[in-house]
């Protein structure tokens, strides 16, 4: 295809992605190097029958002007990401050398704003991520070995809680394990403790997100390796049986390296979708448990009347790095194929 | 018997299926699908049943079967079943003012997305170029990233330049979000059509854009359907954008359910979040009912070609 007629093609969806993703990258780094305005502050004497006292007030006139004159706040260089609520150096360091065990440095590090989100995400994502791929798997072939006039409807069924809207999902499965809910009450009246409530505990709240995440991705690794099962080739199988293979070495020794690219797929997939959890917390009301990178943005933008743009730009830039270290390895071998294929 | 084992020297491959001594494995293996089903399914329905009861019911302290039945439903309103909660969301809350919202932000994102996706994913499926493999590259990226990062570097501009709040902004920001995913399954879709075809229309004299109108639109709408049926759920699922970038007046469905959770508290209101997310999970119930052939292949289209 020609270079011109390429460009013209690509123009309108190009444009769209420079305009609403690339610079807006661009605009929250710059965003990220400064912070809110301080308020004016006014400092006059009252005096009274007992002498005069100096007394500060906020100028709110003088704030708002400064406020309009430079929307982006004072320019801060990159000491946001350094702050208390990014990645806390000075806090780091300090409970490095004040604490004894690790035990005790790991208690301070986890109680940082920035690094409690990090530890939810990453942990959210290395454990729904292997334990969804080794369900999906059993479950297809589960389905595979169903009759022929059952397999539809179990994928229709299957596919409800993965098209459902995330946060309606998780707030279906909130209002069950609430304490008057279904499950909830029920978990109560099990262990007969009234106070006993999943919303309580860190614990029992990291379960519960990480229980909405398997329920809500499963069904993307069964479908794909479903459809990979479609392609088993029969020879081989048949060869295995003939060799006296029984039904548990075939599926370790046939299917799974048959299966072994479309793994790596849907590892891909779940990893990009896990990395950003965001949605199930809000309906879960967890945050005073768990958090994740993608909330604490939010929060900082919704802070109520005044949004505080330069840590949400910092901890985005420090998402942004995230996802690409995340992808480093995909990227690499695509390049890698894509020069053995040029070539 | 003597006819099965006739069979089984007849046709090893049919008999080999049809033996029926039943392994445990696949009994384990049964039992996983249909507790898999009953998880999958179970709160849907429960949601669904619960939502035509009143607040005391669905979430009754004293007896869980009081949801099944709606004792505490009937004291109240005379019958088994009260539209109350419907009635709260839809007309006291307007919740139909969201679902018109919602209507425009999807219709337009996904027309958009799929014209610039089907002229974008075409031209990167023919040009074997080492640009187009970056800009896929890119793509991918960009595909990865939480969305909630660049909504924060939405805020500052749009309200400097007063297009914060709007319809059109959230769809055009919707669009260039969906890009990246419509951009590499159409792209894959492309590849799948034979390059023959458009380039013996060339040779026969059209121009590259005349090839793609007469030659490739007729024959793409399998893979355009598909793509529209992810970019459809994308912008109706999306909360991250709409929330943050719609005024209240202007919310769609998702965020909408999301306000309500936060003003009613008030004994009774919960039940009409209950019945807006019915409602908001109808369209997606019929959806799959009816394309469940397509979002399958739809889900795999990536995955097959690796």
């Amino acid at each position: 295809m020609k270079h011109r007629t390429f460009f013209w093609f690509i123009l309108p969806t190009l444009s769209a992605m420079i305009l609403f993703i690339a610079l807006p990258i661009v605009s929250v780094f710059i965003q990220s190097l400064f912070v809110e305005h301080e308020q004016v502050l006014v400092v006059s004497e009252s005096c009274g029958p007992f002498g005069c006292t100096p007394t500060t007030t906020v100028d709110t006139a003088a704030t708002a002007a400064l406020q309009e004159e430079q929307p982006l706040g004072r320019f801060n260089g990159l000491n946001t990401y350094i702050n208390r609520s990014h990645l806390a150096f000075a806090e780091v360091g300090e409970a490095w050398r004040n604490t004894e065990t690790f035990g005790a440095f790991w208690k301070q590090i986890i109680n940082l704003p920035f690094y409690r989100a990090l530890i939810f995400t990453l942990t959210y994502t290395a454990v729904v991520t292997p334990v969804v791929i080794a369900l999906g798997l059993a479950i297809a072939v589960g389905v595979n070995n169903l009759p022929r006039f059952l397999k539809g409807p179990s994928i229709f069924i299957s596919l409800l809680p993965f098209l459902v809207t995330p946060l309606v999902g998780s707030l279906i499965l909130f209002w069950m394990v609430d304490s008057d809910g279904v499950i909830g009450a029920t978990i109560q009246r099990i262990f007969n403790d009234p106070s006993l409530s999943l919303k309580a505990s860190t614990a029992l709240t990291w379960t519960m997100l990480i229980v909405y995440g398997v329920w809500h991705t499963l069904p993307f690794s069964f479908i794909t390796f479903y459809a990979g099962l479609q392609t088993v080739p029969e020879d081989t199988m048949e060869a295995a049986m003939i060799d006296g293979a029984s039904k548990w070495q075939r599926m370790i020794h046939v299917i799974v390296p048959h299966l072994a690219p479309l793994m790596s797929f849907v590892t891909l997939m779940l990893l990009m979708d896990n990395f950003r959890v965001f949605e199930p917390i809000v309906s879960f009301k967890a945050e005073a448990h768990a958090t994740s990178l993608s909330w604490i943005i939010y929060n900082d933008l919704r802070e109520s009347g005044n949004p505080l743009y330069g840590s949400a730009g910092a901890t985005s830039m420090m998402t942004i790095i995230g996802v690409v270290i995340l992808l480093t390895p995909v990227l690499i071998r695509t390049w890698r194929d894509f020069s053995r294929k040029a070539h | 018997m003597a006819t099965k084992a006739q069979s089984r020297i007849a046709a090893p491959a049919v008999s080999t299926k049809s033996r029926t001594r039943i392994q445990p494995l696949t009994v384990i293996s049964l039992a996983l699908v249909a507790l898999w089903l009953i998880i999958a399914a179970f709160p849907f329905f429960w949601t669904f049943w619960g939502s035509f009861k009143v607040q005391s019911d669905f979430f009754s302290k004293t007896d869980w079967q009081n949801a099944i039945y709606g004792v505490n439903t009937i004291r109240q309103t005379g019958s088994p079943f009260t539209l109350e909660g419907y009635h709260g969301a839809w007309v006291d809350e307007e919740f139909w003012r969201n679902v018109i919202n919602s209507g425009i932000v999807v219709f337009f994102t996904v027309v958009i997305s799929l014209t610039f996706g089907t002229l974008g994913g075409y031209a990167l499926a023919r040009s074997g170029r080492r640009y187009a493999f970056w800009l896929l590259m890119a793509a991918l990226v960009f595909r990865a990233m939480p969305h909630i990062t660049l909504v924060s570097g939405y805020l500052l501009p749009f309200f400097e330049w007063n297009i914060w709040g709007i319809l059109p902004t959230t769809i055009i920001v919707l669009v260039a979000i969906n890009q990246p995913f419509t951009l590499w399954m159409l792209h894959s879709f492309f590849l799948n059509i034979p390059k023959d075809m458009d380039e013996s229309a060339m040779v026969d004299g059209c121009t590259r854009f005349q090839a793609f109108r007469h030659v490739i639109i007729p024959v793409m709408w399998p893979g355009v359907i598909t793509t529209g049926l992810f970019s459809f759920l994308l912008a109706y699922n999306d909360f991250a954008v709409t929330a943050m970038l719609l005024s209240s007046e202007n919310e769609t469905i998702i965020p909408a359910i999301n306000s309500f959770l936060g003003t009613t508290q008030v004994e009774g209101k919960v039940m009409y979040a209950v019945a807006a997310v019915v409602s908001a999970t109808a369209p997606l119930f019929v959806l799959i009912l009816f394309f469940q052939r397509q979002i399958v292949s739809g889900l795999t289209a990536g995955a097959v070609k690796g």
